[in-house]
């Protein structure tokens, strides 16, 4: 999985550079959100802005990272939602759980 | 077969890798019907979707006797209604059982049979004789 993380104003950007997010490469997401809590890093943003198309599984892995997030007396924020893919959140209702932003700087702002 | 029908029968290792080809497959059969006059992008979203779910069902559930290792997929279009079958080898389960997600449970697992019976109209899992099972799933198109 094609994944950038970058630091800035203390919050980790994770930018993944798929068209998908699903049962394929949801696990490495998983796994790297995982990692990051582990190290200490305590403030993730997830930028969706590449991804078109997301099915169960990688639904799956956002609600891993934020139970991680949770867990951790963390947080875990999503920007730069498509179209369909926010439909895919209110479908699941998780749009109600995740705090969603339209662009990176805006949930640094947030 | 019709003059305007289409029907694709596609078998692909049982690997996720394969999971964005079919999606792509599914995407395209969308564009391509003719007598859907709905939003068509939503469509080709829909279909990705389902393909996936029960593909990935398939691999992860079903296929551990499938001699030749692979996910067997029927599309069929016909008059208004797209027609989805997949095989698989595995020890089957009662798709009834399945309960849709309580929303207020954060649960990483338990979406997959959830979206496929919001999108299609008809969803049912048997026992195909000697051969496994057949999760079937229908939608109108109008």
């Amino acid at each position: 999985m094609n994944i950038t993380t970058e630091e800035i104003k203390n919050t980790i950007v994770i930018q993944i550079n798929e068209e998908r997010l699903d049962a394929h490469n949801s696990g490495e997401l998983k796994a790297e959100v995982q990692s990051l809590f582990e190290k200490g890093k305590l403030s993730l943003l997830i930028d969706l802005k590449t991804v078109r198309f997301i099915d169960s599984s990688g639904l799956g892995a956002l609600v891993s990272g934020f139970k991680n997030a949770t867990t951790n007396h963390g947080t875990l924020k999503l920007s730069s939602l498509q179209p369909q893919v926010k439909s895919m959140f209110e479908l699941t209702r998780l749009h109600r759980v995740f705090e969603i932003f339209p662009t990176v700087a805006d949930a640094l702002e947030g | 077969m019709r003059n305007r029908d289409i029907e694709l029968d596609i078998k692909v290792p049982n690997q996720t890798r394969y999971l964005s080809l079919i999606g792509r497959i599914g995407e395209d059969i969308a564009r391509e019907i003719d007598r859907f006059s709905g939003d068509r992008e939503t469509l080709a979203y829909q279909i990705n979707l389902v393909l996936t779910e029960a593909m990935t069902n398939a691999i992860k559930y079903g296929n551990s006797d499938c001699s030749d290792n692979c996910v067997h997929i029927l599309i069929n279009i016909a008059e208004n209604e797209l027609l989805i079958r997949i095989f698989d080898f595995g020890q089957g389960f009662d798709i009834n059982e399945v309960q849709s997600p309580d929303f207020n449970q954060l649960e990483d697992r338990g979406r997959g049979i959830f979206l496929i019976r919001e999108i299609m109209d008809s969803v049912t899992y048997i026992r195909n004789g000697d051969n496994g099972n057949v999760l079937e799933m229908i939608k109108q198109l109008d």
